[in-house]
């Protein structure tokens, strides 16, 4: 499992979301994902994120932790309740929303 | 039914993973297509989920093929329980690697769309099971689940498509399951991608009987029955009740067994009904087609014979009570375990019903004897046809086992003593009518052979009578006052 520790600035800055974006191997839409996700989160969440990248192809064994179907699934653990935004994360409003960083309209 | 087929031919046979399940297999001539998907699909409650698991559990417990189930509606421990009731130990078989039960779970509310995805999780989920028990059966319960839960159905339908070529080139034998539409055979129209076979459940409710039929809508490159079979949900699964499931090559006995009385079977060559023969009393109300019958299991227990006695109208206390006024005691030989009763009203449940209770109790106990005292009220609970099928299908199934049948029918007056029943005459081998018959202003029980197929019999109207001492048959014949008769 990569982890990517993004934003640690500080080690003293509070970590509130966890993040988990699962992929199968290195294809274009789970490349443009990672890429999507980490302007959103270098853009709303400066240092308070972290992103988990698991590779489903590599550990087949974790798609059923999370009930993981589509890939790429995004996966926000905390903070709680877990929400699951699956795509190639490229519609940012949708992305937000989904993270419930944006009201719905 | 087999035919010789050319070598050509048979190369190019589909072959066919076995379900286990009774009937089905010979319907489908062998089972479902090997390493293709089959569609079961049927409105909810119709037997579906319980269908494939018993075709994972089969596999498992009896072709040595391990199995996944995947499941997008019931978890694991609803599923368990759902099925222990039919004797499926589902635990059991998961601690024994030979079955994974994976349970998905979609949540719509949870899931938010954000531009282009595939369902590759799924195809790698399905492929860890797959592999880590080196399952050969799989099940997809059901499927459709995914058309409610995601939104963008283009790619949904596009993933099926690649879903099923994927379980091909995987080597297994896939089930999936649907429910079925208004007027179409699956709401989302599966049935386009999974083109190899499809089978159709339906559960109906006419005139207060419940009866499950299941019927093969499709079967590409097999021959398959095409009508509807009424199949049963009993305490061991699945049970597919097939008419023509029993080639007509039953052994015929030359064995001959007395009826219990010797005027008959004097009647009968003089030397009685063969064995493993079907035969049919029949007589107005009052006639005394039960004491015959009785007479005849009578006399088999005394032979050390074990009799199967299914009473449609008497509870068991009152047939011992009446018999015994006849001077036939049956209690000893159901206290020695020779005799055995089984009493239910036919309206109590459908025709299917009936048989597999008939059947179940024929293979535990495997009687000499089998009566069905009296099967016209199976007219009650189906029509002509429906009835003349369940007593072809007993009928075929007792002669299987060289089991002597003996069927008790009531006639009215209308009909006729001879035009009764016309359809299953022509079923049996013996035929025997018990008539009243008037004359110079008396009245007279009539007896005589309608026929006895394989023999020469009397065709003697002979009077009889039930007295303390049993049945007794007389030894004159009413030949003198034939002419003067008006037979009833």
């Amino acid at each position: 499992m990569e982890k990517i520790r993004q934003g640690a600035r500080s080690r003293h800055t509070k970590k509130t979301w966890e993040l988990r974006l699962y992929v199968a191997g290195q294809t274009p839409k789970s490349l443009a994902a990672f890429a999507n996700l980490k302007k959103i989160c270098e853009e709303h969440l400066a240092g308070q994120y972290d992103i988990e990248i698991i590779d489903l192809l590599k550990e087949p064994q974790l798609a059923s932790g999370d009930q993981i179907l589509a890939i790429p699934t995004l996966v926000r653990k905390l903070p709680q309740p877990i929400r699951k935004i699956i795509g190639d994360l490229s519609n940012t409003e949708r992305v937000l929303v989904g993270l419930n960083l944006r009201e719905q309209k | 039914m087999t035919t010789a087929k050319p070598k050509k031919q048979q190369m190019r046979l589909l072959a066919k993973s076995p379900t286990g399940i009774p009937g089905m297999d010979e319907i489908t001539g062998g089972g479902l297509p090997k390493n293709r998907p089959t569609l079961v699909c049927g409105a909810a409650g119709c037997g579906k989920t319980l269908f494939a698991m018993e075709f994972l559990v089969n596999g498992a417990t009896q072709y040595n093929e391990p199995g996944v189930f995947v499941a997008f509606e019931e978890n694991a421990e609803e599923l368990t329980q759902n099925v222990a009731s039919l004797g499926f130990d589902l635990k059991d078989l998961i601690k024994k690697k030979k079955l994974i039960l994976d349970y998905i779970q979609i949540e719509r509310s949870e899931i938010e769309e954000t531009g282009e995805y595939d369902l590759e999780g799924l195809f790698i989920r399905l492929g860890h099971a797959i592999d880590t028990i080196g399952a050969k059966r799989v099940v997809l319960d059901t499927i459709e689940v995914l058309f409610a839960a995601l939104p963008n159905h283009t790619i949904i339908r596009a993933e099926l498509q690649r879903l099923f070529r994927w379980l091909k080139n995987k080597g297994v034998t896939a089930i999936v399951t649907a429910e079925r539409g208004d007027g179409t055979l699956t709401r989302f129209g599966l049935e386009e991608y999974v083109a190899d076979c499809v089978i159709l459940l339906d559960h109906r409710v006419t005139e207060q009987i419940s009866t499950r039929r299941l019927r093969i809508v499709k079967y590409r490159g097999s021959l398959h029955g095409t009508n509807e079979y009424p199949f049963l949900i009993t305490k061991d699964g699945i049970s597919v009740l097939p008419i023509t499931s029993l080639g007509l090559d039953h052994k015929a006995s030359r064995e001959r067994i007395s009826s219990g009385i010797k005027e008959l079977d004097d009647m009968l060559d003089g030397k009685g009904f063969y064995r493993g023969s079907s035969i049919l009393l029949s007589g107005m109300a009052g006639t005394g087609k039960t004491s015959l019958a009785a007479t005849f299991v009578d006399a088999a227990c005394q032979r050390g014979e074990h009799c199967l006695y299914f009473a449609f109208e008497e509870s068991t206390s009152q047939l011992l009570r009446n018999m015994r006024s006849i001077g036939i005691d049956l209690a000893p030989h159901v206290k020695k375990g020779l005799l055995q009763f089984h009493v239910a009203r036919p309206t109590l449940y459908g025709l299917e019903m009936h048989l597999v209770t008939i059947y179940d109790l024929i293979k535990e106990h495997n009687p000499d004897v089998v009566v069905l005292d009296p099967i016209t009220d199976f007219f009650a609970v189906g029509n002509k046809a429906e009835v003349k099928a369940t007593i072809t299908r007993i009928i075929d199934f007792l002669k299987m086992n060289q089991t002597t049948a003996l069927f008790t029918s009531y006639v009215s007056e209308e009909e006729g003593a001879d035009r009764s029943i016309v359809g299953i005459s022509s079923l049996i081998d013996a035929w025997i009518s018990l008539r009243n018959l008037e004359s110079n202003g008396e009245r007279h029980r009539g007896l005589f052979i309608l026929k006895s197929r394989g023999m020469a019999h009397s065709n003697q109207i002979r009077s009889y009578d039930l007295t303390d001492d049993g049945i007794k048959i007389g030894a004159v014949d009413l030949v003198g006052r034939r002419t003067e008769l008006k037979v009833s």
